[in-house]
């Protein structure tokens, strides 16, 4: 059993794979939000790389966002958020005419994915063994043990895995599992025209990613911002972390994720309790009076 | 392209798309380039990254404008008042690169007297025939520099039979020919090199566009002029000796009864501010469909042949020599158009091809008008055109007017489909929109219609010329399944047979088909070899060696060439086209990835990317540049690229008296397509319609033409049939604007998309954007149903309220767009009614291009269905009184 | 009009996934759980004190919940056919899989002593499987709290202290509830007992929980709420009686009885369904952890 949480700097050591110098380095995404241009080549090139069947023909009125949610069939989601730009209104001195419509709008998009985190709940409650973490560091279902329990779905804490009606069973983004054994870019990141999916060692996306805040900051853009990078926050960091441009849940994205494991002990141990109080409470029962 | 063909001498786009990344300001305009070319778009995400300003002007907030720095909203259809507004800001503050402009362009030309300007003529320029609608070019001509022009022209006259010389290249016909050459203009001309002769080309045209005034631009496009001087602030103090500005367009510009026009004033801007030639500027126009750039340099029209020769005209080409008259011998490399006209009869009919014959120049078909498809259309339902082969293309979905294009398909005798899916060009008659109305009725329709399937991309190998007029090289991945075919077999066994039918003929009709050089290689499936029709094209010398560049080409018959702009792609008898190294192999040129005619030049006219001295304009811009020093100090033009130039042209050559062709080229005329060596400010032949681009409404428009009392382009083609009824122009009945688009999501006409449900799920029903305020005029809700309306029929689509579109104030109104998005038709996985049944046909009168916007009325709900829908459009077309003949100028 | 981002959420839509458990099948095996487990405390009690009416019914009780219990746990999978790999390994972090393994000692226990209860033989044995069954009893019946509570779903994950206390005492509640509908009053007396102090382990433990602002919403309003409700009068009603007649008559005790398991069952739903709708609203995930990071970066 590996750590529940906390920092974390050697996942597949802590999951049994030896020292770093045993195993590959520790992969994952750095996605630029900030030039995403919305064009869904990572939505599809997962769906045809990995055969995930289509998930629905439903025009949503959500923008161009016709996919809603990341899912069983849906590993990668681009999501489009519409908000206006608050413009000074211009007085135009033309009061016949009504509110002057001088606002602008900005247009936010982000593609999302499994954040393959450093402690995942979804693998830490999987009863069998189902989802595995790989030499990678990535967390990856073997779809020939899962049994559908379905224990993952409400354990993620990004509400990433789901269960496939029609199957039973739990998916979610491989992380291109099979790809990475052959030294490939993932279908969705190889997609990507913008260089808006970043693969690479995290260490190493951590230290650019910074690098482009900082970039952006100096720009002006001051509302740029990560997500999920930082090894100490409720996951232990991300496998795939993001840069944003708004807040995380404008994206639909947890403000504050902690890994439920987190308070795993205090449940067992109140568990115990309850149970000694049940057996307290039955020998109690007993006792006294016999009517 | 006739914008960037008679600007700059070649209809291509002047640069590459990697080379984006060194603009420093960089404008997309006309085109929707992070939904439409994505892949391409990354260059503008690298220059953004390299701290580029990227501005995106377009009806609608996109996802291009979601990443530029500045959005303007524009009015469709109105491109050329903001250009031209911008070009106004150059002029009437002197921020033009004069360096540049005296040099390179024919700012210093002086024009005939005669000139009257569309200031003069209230929106007309001098040469105007109204009994034609069309223009005579003489008053828009250079003066002659002295004697010396006259007599070179006279002499060159004298070389020929007899006629007078010059044609009517002004005639649409010879438009599409400026893809690589410019028009022929007599004679270089005189120049006022100081630019202030009142008649030099660089006071008319700061005159002319001196009304195009940031309040003008306000009233027209619906642009604050805050935001124009925003944009004209960021182009002009990012153009210049130290930086260069970029143009991206596509068919936002392209598809206006204006179109070539709107192209033109971007070309003069660009040429104003010296960004043409140069890394990092330039003009990128972005072509459609996979090999659509191939498909006009092997052309799939009417009126030219391979290479951009024109179409030989039943009236003024009886001979060889009448057909290349025009263009022979005339300064700059279009000057040798008899051998590349040659080589091409050679390719054609080689050895039937001989000197006495005239090379076969009588097989070719001749011309005797418009046989566009739009005119063949008509042509169809008037009966005259009785069998069609569809090939790649879904004309009931992809081309305006829907109605028309079925309503033609309808009266055919037969009709040939061939594609990868069961288009709706291909059922129409069962299943389309005006069978639920009634309007046709499948078993009265007589046509007969043969599908056949095609093997796809992947299926099959082959080149694609992409829009950077690059030939790329695709293998065959698979075999293609079933009966699929690649249209190369079948045109190759559609014309084994046919020759077959005809052996032994003695019919001189069949000897053009008889005589055919029809050979080719074949493989195990009877396919012919992709590589040796290549290689034909490449072209090949007299012992069938392969050639390497088209300077090898003869006119003595000795050369064959399938398409001389292409001749090297197979240079050294390797298929250049195939060269796969990576760019991080090369620099940033990566000249050997794929092959770029002409030459595997990446930037077009790349010489004026160095000072008229042969030194670069700056150290930060360096490109190519003379080098004195090589070539035991004879000297050589050198750089990052192949140079755009007589490589051993010093910069202080002056061509000697009557020299013709390239000998003509002076050491500082980097045009070298251009008779007169020079790019075009002023265009004084090729353009239908005009020599000066002008603001014209759109032929549907709610607005009045606040410019000029001449409301819309007098030259556009007209369809005046009864299935082609227009709205009339401010009309309240219809009074919103509607332009069409795509999404990256689709694929044009959706044959390709609608029909796979990785892409059907991603935009999986039409829908319209409408504005915050339209939505609440009209009742309109987010994701109900909207009915739009035109006088041509009413679709539905679903409603998107967004404040991506955004009211835009006119003058004293506000105009409202509606977006459309065209891709959906009746078959495939995801269904519905297409926006191009909305679309009226009015066509520009260069290319004969459909209009992309119109005016609608929009309103909640779903649209009526069966009979009750032509009722409904009936009751429209009677309440704006279109069935009366209105008067319109 | 595109509907506008609100502040805090994705056009209104859940971060979190809905639990994909199904009802009734996963409410109903907490209660099963629950009433199985205490079940066989009183059945050994029972049997140590020589009540044979109380024994033999909740030997059956245990035996019959616990099976019950694993048909719907079982129908509940994606895929049942796979039940088994549950067993594959042993995973303390994941509750299901502990589960898995006090359950599948409990069934057969509990079964082997309701078999010989039922038919007579081997009667020692079935004394030692019902003393096995006890120990695994009290554990089954509130580690479905930490199944519910090891996951991200605020109004279950923020209860995990309190949850197992709740589902023990409903556990106890319902098995002393079955008790007393089913056995005379003169053997029930340790039933009434159980069910009376189970109902105020329940009672304290729920309220704490109730009390805990938004994360604990769900528990109070729409239908969770009201089933909550229901729940809590059910209890109140139930110990009435109980303390008032249970004694006496053997149709209030069987009506108090019941009152006890209905309200094990309601509590059961209602927490359940708190779960699924504190998953369905954005603003249990979004505000708490808002308020999360302000308290923390005021530290
Ligand atoms: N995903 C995808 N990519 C494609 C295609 C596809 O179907 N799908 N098609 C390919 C083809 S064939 C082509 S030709 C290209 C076309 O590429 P684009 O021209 O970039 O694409 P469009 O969406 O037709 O139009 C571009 C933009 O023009 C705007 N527009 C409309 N009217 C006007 C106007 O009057 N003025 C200005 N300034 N803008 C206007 C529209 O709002 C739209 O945003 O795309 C190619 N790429
Ligand atoms: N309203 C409006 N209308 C427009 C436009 C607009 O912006 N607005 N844009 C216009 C533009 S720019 C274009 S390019 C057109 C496109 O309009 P079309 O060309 O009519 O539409 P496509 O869907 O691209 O049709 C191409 C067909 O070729 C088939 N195909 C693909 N590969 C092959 C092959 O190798 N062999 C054969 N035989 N078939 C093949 C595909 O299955 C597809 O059905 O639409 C035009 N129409
Ligand atoms: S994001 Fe969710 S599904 Fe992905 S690893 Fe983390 S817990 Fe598991
Ligand atoms: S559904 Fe499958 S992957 Fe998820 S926890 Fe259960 S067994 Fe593991
Ligand atoms: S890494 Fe692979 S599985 Fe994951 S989203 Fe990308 S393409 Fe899909
Ligand atoms: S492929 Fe890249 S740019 Fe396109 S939507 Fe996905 S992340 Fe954004
Ligand atoms: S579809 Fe092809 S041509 Fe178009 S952007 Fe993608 S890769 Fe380029
Ligand atoms: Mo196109």
């Amino acid at each position: 059993m590996g750590s529940l949480w906390g920092r974390l700097d050697d996942v597949q050591g802590d999951a049994g794979y030896g020292s770093p110098s045993e195993h590959p380095p520790r992969m994952g995404f750095f996605t630029d939000t900030s030039v995403c241009i919305g064009c869904k080549a990572c939505e599809v090139a997962c769906k045809e790389w990995n055969s995930v069947p289509e998930d629905g023909y439903l025009l949503t009125g959500m923008s161009y966002d016709n996919t809603q949610e990341l899912g069983a069939s849906t590993w990668r989601h681009v999501a489009f958020v519409e908000k206006p730009l608050d413009v000074p209104a211009v007085d135009l001195g033309m009061p016949a005419m009504g509110a002057p419509d001088t606002e602008g709008v900005t247009w936010l998009m982000s593609s999302d994915v499994c954040k393959h985190c450093t402690h995942a709940a979804c693998l830490d409650v999987c009863p069998t063994g189902a989802l595995f973490r790989t030499e990678f560091g990535t967390v990856v279902v073997q779809p020939d043990v899962c049994n559908g329990c379905g224990y993952c779905v409400p354990a993620c804490p990004y509400g990433v895995i789901d269960l496939r009606k029609d199957d039973g069973r739990a998916f979610k983004c491989t992380l291109c599992y099979d790809r990475l054994k052959e030294g490939q870019t993932p279908a969705c990141a190889q997609a990507c025209p913008t260089e808006s999916i970043q693969f690479g060692e995290l260490t190493e996306l951590r230290e650019r990613a910074a690098r482009r805040v900082e970039e952006l900051h100096d720009r002006g853009v001051d509302v740029a911002r990560l997500y999920g990078a930082d090894p100490d926050d409720g996951v232990g960091g991300d496998g795939a972390f993001f840069l944003l441009l708004d807040e995380p849940e404008v994206y639909g994205l947890p403000p504050d994720p902690i890994v439920t494991t987190r308070d795993l002990g205090s449940m067992w141990r109140h568990v115990g309790a309850a149970a000694a109080t049940l057996v307290g409470l039955g020998v109690a029962s007993f006792l006294g009076r016999r009517r | 392209m006739p914008g960037l063909g008679t600007s700059f001498g070649r209809g291509g786009a002047t640069t590459f798309l990697q080379d984006l990344s060194n603009a420093d300001c960089i404008l997309i305009e006309g085109s929707n380039m992070a939904e439409a070319h994505p892949v391409g778009f990354q260059w503008v995400m690298e220059a953004k990254r390299r701290g580029a300003t990227v501005i995106h002007v377009d009806p609608r907030f996109t996802r291009t404008s979601a990443v530029a720095d500045l959005h303007v909203p524009i009015r469709a259809g109105s491109d050329i008042a903001f250009l031209g507004g911008l070009v106004n800001q150059v002029l009437s503050n002197d921020l033009d690169f004069r360096e540049y402009v005296v040099a390179y362009t024919n700012a210093a030309n002086i024009i005939e007297d005669d000139f009257r300007d569309t200031e003069d003529l209230d929106g007309l320029f001098s040469g105007f025939d109204p009994e034609t609608g069309q223009y005579d070019p003489d008053s828009w001509s250079y003066v002659p520099d002295s004697r010396r022009d006259v007599e070179d022209e006279e002499r060159r006259d004298q070389a020929y039979s007899g006629g007078s010389s010059h044609g009517e290249s002004h005639q649409a016909a010879r438009s599409e020919s400026h893809g690589s050459g410019g028009a022929p203009v007599k004679w270089k001309g005189r120049r006022d090199e100081t630019l202030q002769d009142p008649s030099c080309v660089f006071q008319i045209l700061k005159r002319h566009f001196a009304r195009y005034t940031p309040e003008v631009v306000q009233e027209v496009c619906g642009i604050e002029p805050d935001q124009l001087r925003r944009v004209a602030e960021a182009l002009t103090s990012n153009s210049g000796r130290e930086r260069t500005s970029a143009f991206c367009y596509a068919v936002g510009w392209t598809q206006h009864s204006v179109g070539a026009q709107m192209i033109r004033t971007a070309s003069i801007l660009q040429l104003l501010l010296g960004n043409i030639g140069r890394p990092g500027g330039g003009i990128m126009a972005l072509r459609g469909h996979a090999s659509i750039q191939g498909s006009t340099d092997i052309p799939t029209l009417f009126n030219i042949l391979p290479g951009y020769l024109p179409m030989p005209n039943a009236k003024q080409h009886q001979s060889l020599d009448e057909w290349v008259r025009d263009d022979e011998g005339k300064a700059g490399f279009w000057g040798n158009i008899r051998s590349y006209a040659v080589s091409l009869l050679k390719s054609y009919w080689g050895d039937a091809a001989t000197p006495d014959n005239d090379f076969c120049f009588d097989y070719l078909p001749r011309i005797t008008g418009d046989h566009s498809t739009y005119s063949t259309v008509l042509a169809m339902i008037e009966g005259r055109c009785k069998g069609y082969f569809l090939v790649g293309e879904n004309p009931a979905v992809g081309s305006s007017n829907g109605k028309m294009q079925r309503l033609g398909m309808a009266a055919l005798d037969w009709l040939v489909v061939r594609d990868l899916q069961m288009i709706e060009s291909a059922t129409f008659w069962k299943d389309g929109p005006e069978i639920e109305t009634g309007e046709l009725v499948t078993e009265e329709i007589g046509t007969e219609v043969f599908f056949l399937p095609a093997a796809t991309h992947v299926e099959k190998a082959g080149s694609f010329t992409q829009t950077q007029r690059m030939l790329q090289w695709r293998d065959k991945a698979v075999e293609p399944p079933g009966d699929c075919r690649s249209d190369l077999q079948f045109y190759y066994e559609l014309g084994t047979r046919i020759r077959q039918k005809l052996a032994g003929s003695t019919d001189e009709m069949d000897r053009p088909l008889l005589d055919l050089a029809w050979d080719y290689p074949l493989d195990d499936g009877g396919d012919p070899d992709p590589e040796a029709v290549l290689r034909e094209i490449n072209g090949t010398g007299p012992d069938g060696e392969v050639l390497s560049a088209y300077t090898q080409l003869k006119p003595d018959g000795s050369t064959s060439c399938g398409c001389w702009i292409y001749c090297g792609v197979y240079a050294d008898d390797v298929n250049q086209a195939r060269r796969r190294k990576p760019h991080w192999e090369q620099d940033q040129v990566a000249a050997e990835w794929g092959w770029v005619w002409p030459a595997n030049r990446r930037i077009l006219y790349n010489r004026a990317s160095a000072a008229p001295d042969g030194t670069p304009w700056s150290e930060r811009k360096r490109y190519v540049w003379w080098d004195a020093e090589a070539d035991d100090g004879k000297g050589r033009w050198t750089g990052a690229d192949v140079p755009d130039f007589v490589p051993d042209r010093a910069p202080d050559f002056v061509p000697e008296e009557g020299a013709q062709g390239p000998d003509a080229i002076g050491g500082q005329d980097p045009f070298i397509m251009q008779t007169d060596g020079k790019a075009w400010l002023f265009a004084p032949l090729g353009l239908a319609d005009g020599p000066m681009p002008t603001h014209y409404e759109p032929a549907e428009s709610p607005v009045r033409n606040p410019l000029y009392g001449q409301q819309n382009n007098p030259t556009r083609k007209r369809m005046e049939v009864p299935q082609n009824p227009l709205n009339p122009s401010w009309s309240d009945v219809f009074p919103y604007v509607f332009t069409t688009y795509r999404l990256t999501e689709h694929h044009t006409a959706g044959g390709m998309s609608r029909t796979l449900p990785y892409l059907a799920e991603l935009q999986p029903e039409p829908f319209c954007e409408v504005s915050p305020r339209l939505a609440a005029e009209r009742g309109l809700e987010n994701g109900g149903w909207a009915t739009i309306v035109t006088g041509r029929t009413a679709i539905e689509a679903r409603v998107l309220v967004t404040r991506r579109l955004r009211s835009l104030r006119l003058g004293d109104r506000f105009v409202e767009q509606v977006g459309l998005p065209y891709h959906w038709g009746p078959n495939g996985i995801t269904t519905g009614d297409s926006a191009n049944d909305l679309v009226n046909l009015t066509l520009d009168p260069n290319v004969y291009i459909q209009d992309k916007v119109g005016t609608c009325d929009i309103r909640p709900g779903r649209r009526p269905r069966g009979s009750a829908l032509t009722e409904y459009v009936a009751e429209y077309r009677r309440r704006a009184a279109m069935d009366v003949q209105r008067e319109e100028t | 009009m595109v509907p506008e981002p609100e502040f805090e959420s994705y056009y209104g839509r859940p971060i979190l996934k809905q639990p994909t458990w199904k009802t009734p099948d996963v409410p109903l095996y907490l209660f099963l759980g629950g009433l199985a487990g205490c079940s066989a405390l009183l059945a050994e009690g029972a049997a140590a004190t020589g009540r044979p009416d109380l024994e033999r019914v909740a030997r059956l009780t245990a035996a019959g919940g616990a099976a019950a219990g694993t048909v719907a746990l079982v129908h509940d999978l994606g895929r049942p056919e796979r039940f088994l790999n549950m067993l594959r390994v042993f995973k303390p972090t994941s509750p299901l899989s502990v589960g898995s393994f006090i359950l599948a000692p409990f069934s057969a226990l509990s079964g082997a002593a309701a078999a010989t209860e039922v038919t007579g033989r081997f009667p020692r044995l079935g004394r030692l499987a019902g003393v096995g069954a006890a120990a695994f009893g009290p554990p089954l019946a509130t580690y479905t709290a930490a199944l519910l509570a090891n996951t991200a779903i605020p109004a279950w994950h923020e209860a995990h202290r309190e949850l197992p206390f709740v589902f023990g005492g409903s556990g106890a509640q319902a098995a002393g509830g079955l008790a007393m509908l089913l056995v005379p009053c003169d053997q029930a007396a340790p039933a009434r007992r159980m069910a009376l102090a189970g109902a105020a382990v329940e009672v304290v433990a729920a309220e704490t929980i109730l009390k805990k602002g938004l994360v604990a919403e769900p528990y109070r309003i729409g239908r969770p709420g009201r089933l909550m409700k229901v729940a809590r009068n059910a209890t109140t009603v139930a110990s009435a009686i109980t303390v008032l007649a249970g004694r006496r008559s053997r149709l209030l005790s069987a009506v108090a009885g019941a009152t006890y398991v209905g309200a094990s069952l309601a509590t059961r739903f209602g927490i359940f369904e708190a779960g699924l709708e504190s998953a369905r609203d954005p603003k249990y995930v979004v505000v708490p952890q808002r308020e999360r990071m302000r308290a923390r970066a005021a530290h």
